[in-house]
């Protein structure tokens, strides 16, 4: 497979690269949402990441990523050689990042039948699809406001649930689907269904860097990258080993991390002022500090924490006002201002 | 051989780009031909086949190419006569190493941009359908023939942002034969050569800096147009980028990407006018030009610093601007017509899209969607039968497939709609009738991108109809279209409902289902030609009511004239639509009425 651009090289664009490893830290933050212009390094980022992230280990030939620590039951029939009595081989393997392309058909997405199988032995049996694919990984969606309804639909429900039911070609199967959705988009071309909007932990507006040096160093780094895809992975390879360290070692100590009462107030306090719907703006500003502190070694999540992550965790859950002229993160950014001062 | 020495022809220029992409066909990413079929377009299609050599592959893409003809999947046939699955070798595989031809790029569907796309950035084709999962590395240049007319929608802004050039041949048309300025085999000692050429850190920032002084955002633009600089020095045999390449690729790549006017930059420089633009590239411009004496002589050149490198770039870019810039960013809808582009492939209805909502018996035609397990059980009643009829051991496992057993799946789209609004911009309650219009507009968008409905708006007023904003989904679009809203005048009715007509059966031929508000008093005073005068006025309007009628649309007339006359009703007559006199409209109510009346014309439709 074709060599990905590092990610420790990717030049500026700190909010999609802190928000992108707090998803890898904490997945249950439930995905990273980026909007912005083309060309200002989305899908870079998302690639990179997989080459940025820990291994993980999986039983030799399961088809569906279960976890060899997870000691619930499987869900699949065909996994139960993983039970107590059996001991499959375990491996280690990349996390996947797995694309799912616009045009994607259902059957791709949540698998369907398998036709060798069907038609050489005349067995019903299952193959699994994207989303088995993306199992404790990354499910990638670029230009995610133009997927299509039922695809929307589909990705709902399994995200919420974290496994997928598949009722299809007299096949019926369920199997554990739990990833971290990362979107990417540009809002000019379409808005996102609110119910999907609401699914993302947290949202990112990509900008193109507008100060010369920066734009400079992305084309000069990129150049570079092109000429020599392995030698520029080489030169980087020890950023990346310590990035990739960082985040095993936050992911490490996440449990520790203190929330005081102090910042669960703030949290919610932020949330009311500015109206957001229901109570998984909170939820999310709280584990993102969580993840935020742990990153940056800290055993507290302090103010600065929540300060620095509002505008990601809560900008694209207020309530629209089309008559307010003033962007979302504009309103957020006023709330934070207003209660932690400038 | 030097390319700068000449005055730069349309013709040579792309003969230019054809011998540029050659040397670099995968990371230039390709080009986009703006021509209809013709002569000129075969005969430069051709210079750039031979250029980049006849036997690497060149491979058609048609506009509605199946998936699985793109990616690769499973061969039917072959499947069915084996009893197990045969793959067959995906379009995009096949191009490895070579070109392929997008025709009619701009009314491919999304899906089948979107594979090449992620194709390009990863250099692989990633298959999993069928059962099947495969990466296969495959590198092409795309050449993507756009043969839209007029306003229509082109190639998607994503595919055009991975694509170095952009060849109009307007300017073209008559050029029978393309003159190649370089040989193959100086194509290929460029390409030796390219890997060695040395780009100086002041030129890069130059191309940069030169990128944002004309509002380009996308980094690939700068990318490009290094890569174009260091493909120029190459052909040119140097190892190093010079001056002339910078400018080279400031022509080529950032001024047809330019989305703003550079800045005047020193006082220096005369008050060169970017809307006329010179022909000559402005590394040759040493005489009969008003800025000689900024112009630096062959003796300063060699201490040019960085700013002046800057100054050059740009000055190479604003020679080469598109005519009609300024006007266009005057009016403000550069970003408008990007953004309008290429949407169209989106809403087209395809046989195979949505939900499965059963199967029918069929053919196996390109397209169709085979339900094996239906098909399987349509079979099974007859395997005995036609084993014997064969002769085939019933020991054997292999299922006896025959035309007729298939099975398609039956898919189901939901409509979409859209909601064109037609405001009266005239008279004294103009400004408030546009700004409750614009305010209903943004509050039926608020909740459409729930119903995946699009709204438009059609202003009508002094002698013209204009459309504000085409039909979109974005809020963020409407709020910039809808920023500044004319008023005043005359009411040229009749215009109003003439683009109103035009408008609609555009959104049918999309497959959408139109619903057309008119927000008036229906007092017509301007007449078709834009000619005052109440009679004909209204004779017209009321004919141009008739011809909506006959489109056949749910129409909604909302009489906002403070006292409600005769006039409104008899128009909402003649179009056939709905009169609600409301003359103390606010936004809030007229998105209602809006809501209601798209939900009537659902229930109509279902």
């Amino acid at each position: 497979m074709a060599q990905a651009f590092p990610f420790s090289a990717l030049v500026g664009q700190d909010e999609m690269k802190r928000c992108l490893m707090i998803a890898a830290i904490d997945p249950s933050i439930g995905g990273v949402l980026v909007l912005g212009d083309r060309g200002t390094g989305k899908s870079t980022a998302v690639r990179g990441l997989a080459g940025l992230l820990p291994q993980m280990k999986v039983y030799e030939g399961c088809r569906y990523g279960c976890d060899p620590a997870d000691e619930s039951p499987s869900l699949m029939p065909e996994c139960a050689s993983h039970g107590p009595d059996k001991k499959p081989k375990v491996r280690q393997v990349a996390v996947p990042v797995v694309d799912l392309p616009l045009g994607a058909t259902e059957d791709r997405v949540v698998g369907a039948l398998d036709l060798e199988k069907a038609l050489s032995q005349g067995i019903k049996a299952f193959e699994p699809g994207l989303l088995a694919r993306a199992h404790r990984g990354f499910l990638y969606i670029d230009e995610i406001n133009l997927l299509e309804d039922h695809l929307v639909d589909l990705l709902l429900d399994v995200a919420a649930s974290g496994e997928a039911v598949v009722e299809r070609e007299g096949l019926s199967v369920r199997h554990a689907a739990r990833f971290v959705l990362i979107g990417s988009g540009n809002p000019e071309e379409g808005e996102l269904r609110p119910q999907l909007l609401d699914r993302f932990g947290l949202s990112v507006e990509m900008r193109t860097p507008t100060d010369l040096a920066t734009r400079v160093e992305v084309v000069r780094r990129r150049d570079q990258f092109e000429r020599d895809p392995q030698g520029f992975a080489q030169k980087w390879a020890k950023a990346e080993a310590a990035l990739r360290r960082k985040i095993l070692t936050a992911r490490g100590r996440l449990g520790d991390v203190d929330v005081p009462d102090s910042a669960l107030e703030k949290s919610a306090q932020l949330c009311m002022t500015l109206g957001t719907d229901g109570l998984r703006g909170e939820l999310t500003l709280m584990r993102a500090a969580r993840a935020l502190a742990s990153l940056e070694g800290d055993k507290t999540v302090a103010d600065r924490h929540l300060k620095t992550i509002a505008q990601s965790a809560l900008r694209h859950r207020l309530r629209r006002n089309p008559l307010d002229e003033s962007s979302s993160s504009m309103r957020v950014a006023r709330a934070v201002d207003t209660m932690f001062g400038t | 051989m030097d390319m700068m020495d000449q005055a730069a022809s349309p013709e040579r220029t792309a003969a230019l780009i054809a011998a540029l992409i050659a040397v670099d066909p995968y990371g230039l990413g390709g080009l986009r031909i703006k021509s209809g079929p013709a002569a000129a377009r075969d005969s430069w299609l051709s210079l750039l086949r031979t250029l980049l050599g006849t036997d690497a592959p060149w491979r058609k893409v048609p506009v509605n190419i199946p998936e699985s003809r793109l990616l690769g999947g499973l061969d039917l046939t072959a499947t069915l006569g084996a009893g197990r699955p045969v793959a067959e070798r995906g379009l995009l595989v096949e191009a490895d190493g070579g070109t392929i031809i997008l025709a009619m790029a701009e009314r491919a569907e999304v899906a089948t941009i979107s594979h090449i796309i992620a194709c390009m950035d990863q250099g692989h084709v990633r298959l999993e359908r069928d059962g099947l999962g495969l990466v296969t590395p495959s590198r092409f240049c795309v050449v993507a023939l756009d043969e839209a007319i007029g306003d229509e929608p082109g190639i998607v802004p994503n595919l055009m942002d991975r694509l170095a050039f952009d060849l109009d041949f307007a300017l073209l048309a008559q050029t029978e034969m393309f003159e190649a300025l370089f040989n193959e085999q100086a194509i290929r000692d460029a390409r030796t050569r390219l890997k060695d050429v040395i780009v100086s850190n002041g030129m890069i920032e130059a191309l940069c800096a030169a990128a944002m002084a004309l509002g380009i955002t996308s980094s690939r633009a700068c990318l490009f147009a290094l890569k174009v600089a260091r493909i120029a020095a190459a052909l040119a045999g140097r190892n190093h980028v010079i001056e002339a390449d910078g400018a080279l690729a400031a022509e080529l790549i950032l001024a047809p990407r330019a989305r703003a006017l550079p800045p005047p930059q020193s006082a220096d420089i005369d008050e060169s006018q970017p809307n006329e633009p010179s022909p000559e590239p402005p590394a040759g411009q040493n005489e009969g030009d008003e800025d000689t004496q900024t112009d630096p002589g062959p003796e300063q050149k060699s201490a040019l610093d960085d700013l002046d490198l800057t100054d050059l770039i740009l000055e190479a870019a604003r020679a080469a601007l598109p005519p009609g810039l300024l006007e266009r960013i005057q009016q403000g809808n550069i970003s408008l017509r990007m953004g309008a582009s290429g949407r169209a492939g989106l809403m087209r209805k395809t046989k195979n899209r949505g939900r499965v909502t059963g199967t029918r018996a069929g053919e196996l035609v390109s397209g169709a969607r085979l339900n094996v397990i239906e098909t399987m059980r349509a079979a099974a009643p007859w395997q005995t039968l036609r084993r014997n009829a064969r002769k085939v051991s019933a020991a054997t496992t292999r299922l006896e497939i025959r035309a007729q057993d298939f099975r398609l799946n039956r898919y189901r789209q939901r409509s979409e709609t859209a909601t064109i609004f037609v405001v009266d911009g005239s008279g004294s309650h103009a400004l408030n009738r546009m700004a409750e219009a614009k305010g209903a507009v943004e509050l039926l968008l608020h909740d459409c991108y729930a119903r995946r409905d699009n709204v438009a708006l059609i202003a009508f007023r002094g002698a013209q109809a204009e459309i504000l904003l085409p039909p979109t989904r974005s809020l963020v679009r409407a709020k910039r279209a809808l920023a500044g809203l004319p008023g005043g005048g005359g009411t040229p009715l009749a215009l109003g409902i003439d683009a109103t007509i035009e408008m609609a059966q555009a959104v049918l031929a999309k497959g959408q289902m139109p619903c057309a508000i008119f927000l008036t008093d229906g007092r017509a005073n301007i007449s078709r030609d834009g000619t005052p005068g109440r009679t004909m006025a209204e004779a017209d309007a009321m004919a141009a009511a008739a011809s909506l009628r006959l489109v056949g649309i749910r129409c909604l007339l909302i009489d906002t004239s403070p006292r409600p006359q005769e006039e409104g009703r008899r128009i909402a007559v003649a179009m056939g639509a709905r009169y609600v006199p409301l003359p103390f409209a606010d936004a809030m109510a007229l998105s209602n009425v809006a809501r209601h009346a798209l939900d009537d014309a659902k229930g109509l439709a279902a």
